[in-house]
């Protein structure tokens, strides 16, 4: 539940900063509507990727065996993944250390290019969780990065499945950072986030849609809780109505309303995929092999050591951020 | 290669090169807290200078740990599964405590620091720059923890499925190895730093440009980089080899090259082992001193490496003792060197010495080889075991990533890191270029509008 929380902080937070990345050269025109972009993300983005680091932590301490499968078996995307973050960081931090436009045009183009390849490769990773990977008996799988692009015994990161995942999570991401960046900006560069949002926003939806259905042609019983439990077809409408907030409040011009829509309708997505799985946390193509929420977790003792400090660290990190997102509030100024 | 020794190659150089980064965060961060602290005592603006201009550098340097800080999380779970699985209940606790209690720390106030200044009191930004190196020497703090339990498990108990759970969460925290080790450690960092520092001042004084900050920055350097030099031969160097001593003594034997037990052992000053003959080659020692400095007695029996089955010996017992003795002959001269430039500071002469400016200037890069020594020294002396005593490394990599994948990594790794250094160094460089008076001049970020109005820099 933790790690579930805490990973859905990072997609949340991490998530408009990344979206910004992607949408960068789209929204940034000029080198001076660039440097805008790069000053919305540059005082939070680190925080926000703690939370990446932290719900690794927890996921280490909680789910050592979950831990040794995933990371383990998705090695190749993994490794890719951080060397995608290196270039974000550096593209973020580096950019100002000089100036001249060539030196930021490299970085710029790096910090794009680094984001847009995150994005797509954390939602193909999502869509691998919930298609199920090839885990044998003792629990270990490995994937290369593509086989035969079709969901079989035998399947790669990537086949239709995960690559239409990652493609809504671009999507989606894209639309969630242009709609920061509308609340953190002024002139050209927030009008044209805005238009961002609303354009992409017919993609968005035509693309959630289309994994829904996706989900439901993948394998069998994938629907099962919710054929249990059908009050949480709620999800689902909530994530309808959230797509819907985004339109209105994008098009009635309320930026930070739309933002707020656009952080539901990603947590929403993400509750609905969890809850879907639930027991499961790791399904496995033989359902036998498949790790759940009580053969992946640690032992008693340790569970409850976290559930005491890990509160009182969150608490502590929510003051640091409380402080730090007033520090740096408002829009940041135009430098055309 | 097979994917064993390719695991082991990729964490040890990925580790190796992170931590020359963290190294000089930990150490520049009291350096400028001290800087800090002096510009609000003596009221004297030019220390406020000398605490921005290494808050810039700092930043560098954080980025560049950060960055390669990451991927030391996540291999642990890609190439060391099976240990992940077997020891991640009890060293998940101290790396996700890490995250939670200090990198969001960090992650804060270091901005704070750098961007906020003039939006805060002195007071408050002084507290600020107190708050990084609180969370830099935690975050020190949590994989020093995890470390001494590899080095030294306790707190836990065996699980029916034969890995290991926490049972006690204040022994994890307050393992006695942890806490020697920290304090070395810490002192370690604490050295780099205050060597970079001293050394920069050193750079200026002599090529006769920011001369008066240059002497600020020596002043401070020499004296931190005195007392730390010190504290690591004793009190701190001392308590780890009494660690060492009673808890691996099979790792004291092999790092100091005794291949036979004896009463009244030496201690090998110089010389080269052949392990094949069991002696060291060209050996200068010093008679009965090993005795003296494990036992407190003279005459004390030291195991050698043949009191101990061959399989429990060190897998690479050269380079264990290489690590160990340039680690203590650098730590030897960093004594002797900074004893002599404070002495010569406090006699006022320093800032004329050139010969001696030279040598503090030159000496920038020896801690980070020192403490990269003592690293190896403590990881190549725990082997063959994983985590002392309970798991053998060669039980914990991954078994299902190929070793054609992992040379993949491998080589992506150097190449990344390759490019990297060449950014870090090109970066720094410019900084010293730059100087610490021209700060205000060169303002970045957050002033877009003063950033688009300046040409590009010329003569960088």
């Amino acid at each position: 539940m933790i790690v579930a929380v805490m990973i859905a902080a990072y997609v949340i937070l991490d998530g408009f900063d990344l979206g910004a990345g992607i949408v960068h050269f789209i929204v940034g025109r000029t080198d001076d509507e660039r440097e805008d972009v790069i000053s919305a993300v540059g005082p939070v983005w680190d925080g926000n990727e703690v939370w990446l680091l932290a719900a690794g932590g927890t996921l280490y301490f909680a789910f050592p065996v979950l831990y040794s499968a995933g990371f383990s078996g998705f090695y190749l995307p993994l490794i890719m993944v951080l060397w995608m973050l290196i270039g974000r960081a550096t593209g973020i931090e580096l950019r100002h250390q000089m100036h001249h436009p060539m030196w930021h045009r490299m970085w710029d183009f790096v910090f794009s290019l680094s984001s847009i390849l995150l994005a797509v490769f954390y939602g193909a990773a999502l869509g691998n969780v919930i298609r199920g990977v090839p885990m044998n008996a003792d629990h270990y799988f490995f994937e290369p990065l593509w086989t035969t692009f079709t969901v079989t015994a035998n399947p790669g990161i990537l086949d239709w499945f995960t690559v239409l995942s990652g493609v809504v999570a671009l999507v989606a991401l894209a639309v969630h950072g242009s709609a920061y960046l509308a609340v953190k900006t002024g002139g050209d560069v927030n009008a044209r986030s805005r238009k961002v949002v609303s354009t992409l926003w017919y993609a968005l939806v035509l693309l959630t849609i289309l994994s829904l259905v996706g989900v439901m042609n993948l394998r069998d019983g994938i629907l099962a809780n919710y054929s249990t439990y059908p009050a949480a077809w709620i999800i689902p409408i909530l994530v309808v109505a959230c797509l819907g907030a985004i339109k209105f409040f994008n098009r009635g011009g309320q930026d930070k309303a739309a933002f707020v829509s656009s952080c539901l309708y990603l947590a929403l997505m993400l509750v609905g995929a969890v809850f879907a799985l639930y027991p499961m946390v790791l399904p496995a193509m033989d359902p036998a092999n498949s790790l759940t929420i009580q053969n992946a977790s640690a032992g008693a003792y340790g569970l409850s050591v976290g559930l005491i400090w890990w509160p009182i660290g969150i608490a502590i990190a929510i003051g640091y951020f409380f402080y730090l997102y007033r520090s740096f509030a408002g829009k940041v100024e135009s430098g055309s | 290669m097979n994917a064993y020794t390719l695991d082991r190659l990729q964490f040890a150089f990925t580790v190796t090169y992170h931590y020359l980064f963290p190294q000089l965060t930990m150490g520049l961060a009291p350096m400028i807290v001290i800087m800090k602290s002096l510009a609000i005592w003596k009221k004297d603006e030019r220390w406020n200078d000398a605490a921005r201009f290494w808050a810039k550098i700092f930043a560098i340097v954080f980025l560049f740990g950060v960055v390669t800080g990451i991927p030391m999380e996540f291999q642990f779970g890609t190439n060391w599964s099976a240990f992940s699985r077997y020891a991640g209940g009890v060293i998940g606790q101290t790396l996700a405590m890490e995250g939670t209690f200090a990198f969001f720390l960090e992650s804060a106030f270091v901005g704070l620091f750098i961007f906020g200044e003039k939006r805060m009191s002195q007071t408050a930004h002084w507290f600020v720059g107190l708050m990084v190196l609180i969370g830099t020497w935690l975050s020190g703090y949590f994989i020093v923890a995890t470390d001494a339990w590899m080095q030294h498990p306790v707190g836990y108990e065996v699980a029916g499925n034969g890995s290991v759970q926490l049972n006690s969460f204040w022994a994890l925290v307050l393992n006695p190895w942890a806490i020697v080790q920290y304090v070395h450690n810490m002192g370690g960092a604490l050295v780099t730093g205050s060597f970079a520092v001293a050394a920069l001042g050193a750079f200026y004084i002599l090529s006769k440009k920011q001369v008066e900050y240059g002497r600020l920055f020596l002043k401070a350097g020499v004296v931190v980089a005195c007392i730390g030099s010190i504290w690591m031969i004793a009190p701190s160097g001392d308590m780890a080899g009494q660690m060492i001593a009673h808890h691996q003594p099979v790792t004291l034997a092999a790092m100091e090259g005794r291949f036979e037990t004896e009463e009244g052992a030496g201690i090998t000053v110089l010389g080269q082992p052949d392990v094949d003959n069991q002696k060291i080659d060209n050996e200068i020692k010093i008679p009965r001193m090993l005795s003296m400095l494990t036992y407190r007695r003279w005459d004390a029996e030291v195991k050698g490496l043949n009191a101990f089955p061959k399989e429990d010996h060190p897998d690479n017992i050269p380079l264990l003792y290489y690590s160990y003795h340039v680690m203590v002959g650098l730590g030897t001269i960093f004594i002797v060197l900074m004893v002599v430039s404070a002495f010569w500071l406090w006699r006022g002469k320093l800032y004329d010495t050139n010969w001696l400016l030279w040598l503090v200037m030159i000496a920038f890069p020896l801690p980070f080889i020192a403490n990269t020594a003592g690293w190896m020294t403590a990881e190549i002396g725990r082997q063959p075991w994983l985590v002392y005593g309970l798991y053998r490394t060669e039980h914990g990599f991954s078994p299902m990533v190929s070793s054609g994948n992992i040379m993949f990594t491998l080589l992506g790794f150097a190449g990344m890191y390759t490019l990297l250094s060449l950014l870090f160094i090109f970066l720094i460089l410019r900084r010293i270029e730059n100087g610490a008076d021209e700060l205000n001049a060169i303002e970045i970020i957050e002033i877009p509008a003063a950033a688009s109005a300046e040409p590009a820099l010329g003569g960088i």
